[in-house]
């Protein structure tokens, strides 16, 4: 039913939608590079260039697309929910996951950072979790965001 | 929540993974930029086999489960406008991808080999890794996913 309704969207729904999907999944692919790329860092020939890219990718890439992907849900929230009333279950899902992903992604951020400083299995290790972690989340979010549960 | 809220949410999935391959490949060949050094670029390979596993779920889940959606919805028809152009973009994008895998694959193998004979350079793979044919095919995947991505959403004609 849901399916349907999603095929009734005003036009003027359009381009918040388009920043918050591309957003989602370019955020999505920057926290694939860093959880990967910390988790075999230690087992390659260059691992100071594995740290290097994961932390890079999640500043350059990761943290604008996350900003990207949130103003683009904050911006279709207020003109598909404008009346005031309680959000739906899957908004909450979105939003759940949207701020304790952020937390998630500043910790992974933070020592991905000391990673590249201070190259100690741990951190990367630590860092790479966290972004699988919240890889599990955005994938979550994500069905939510499709199949609308009430 | 009936079967087609999950496939709406299976094909949102794959259209994520298929933007975010698009995002990993683009973080490695930006981080490779024309890199003389084969360990670094071995150094990639396990990400590059993510990359790939994303590219085939989001090519596959995409068009599986958007023809799905085409036939099992009323709203929509598999010969709309925009859901055609959405197929044929598709194809081009596959045939496109997989002439850009191939290039890179090469690539790849090339900086392999270079590693295991212990050759600490290789101009020849820095020219790979640059602004090849790959590369600019890469960049042409890249458009033409953000243009299928831009028919999903308005549905010109719909």
């Amino acid at each position: 039913m849901t399916a349907v309704l999603a095929s009734m969207r005003p036009d003027s729904w359009n381009f918040p939608l388009l920043l918050h999907i591309a957003g989602a999944a370019v955020f999505f692919g920057a926290v694939t590079v860093a959880a990967v790329t910390q988790l075999t860092a230690a087992r390659v020939a260059e691992p100071d260039l594995l740290r290097r890219v994961a932390f890079r990718t999640l500043l350059i890439v990761g943290l604008p697309a996350y900003i990207v992907f949130r103003v683009g849900a904050e911006w279709i929230h207020s003109k598909e929910f404008r009346d005031g009333a309680d959000d739906p279950s899957w908004v909450g899902i979105g939003y759940l996951v949207s701020d304790l992903g952020a937390l998630v992604f500043l910790v992974s951020l933070i020592l991905a950072g000391i990673a590249v400083r201070k190259p100690k299995g741990w951190l990367s290790r630590t860092s790479g979790v966290l972004s699988v972690i919240l890889l599990a989340g955005l994938v979550v979010a994500t069905w939510a965001m499709g199949a609308k549960p009430d | 929540m009936d079967l087609n809220d999950w496939i709406l949410a299976l094909h949102l999935l794959s259209a994520v993974a298929l933007i975010a391959s698009v995002t990993v490949f683009w973080v490695m060949i930006v981080a490779l930029w024309r890199t003389e050094n084969p360990a670094a670029v071995t150094s990639f390979m396990r990400l590059g086999i993510v990359g790939n596993v994303l590219v085939t779920v989001g090519s596959l889940g995409t068009i599986v489960f958007g023809v799905w959606l085409a036939i099992s919805l009323d709203a929509y028809k598999l010969w709309d406008g925009w859901v055609i152009a959405a197929l044929v973009l598709w194809a081009i994008v596959g045939a496109v991808g997989k002439q850009t895998g191939d290039g890179y694959r090469g690539t790849a193998e090339m900086a392999a080999q270079l590693a295991a004979s212990g050759s600490p350079r290789s101009p020849e793979l820095a020219a790979a890794m640059g602004a090849s044919r790959a590369f600019w095919l890469h960049c042409l995947t890249t458009v033409l996913i953000l243009a299928i991505v831009v028919d999903m959403i308005w549905k010109p004609g719909a």
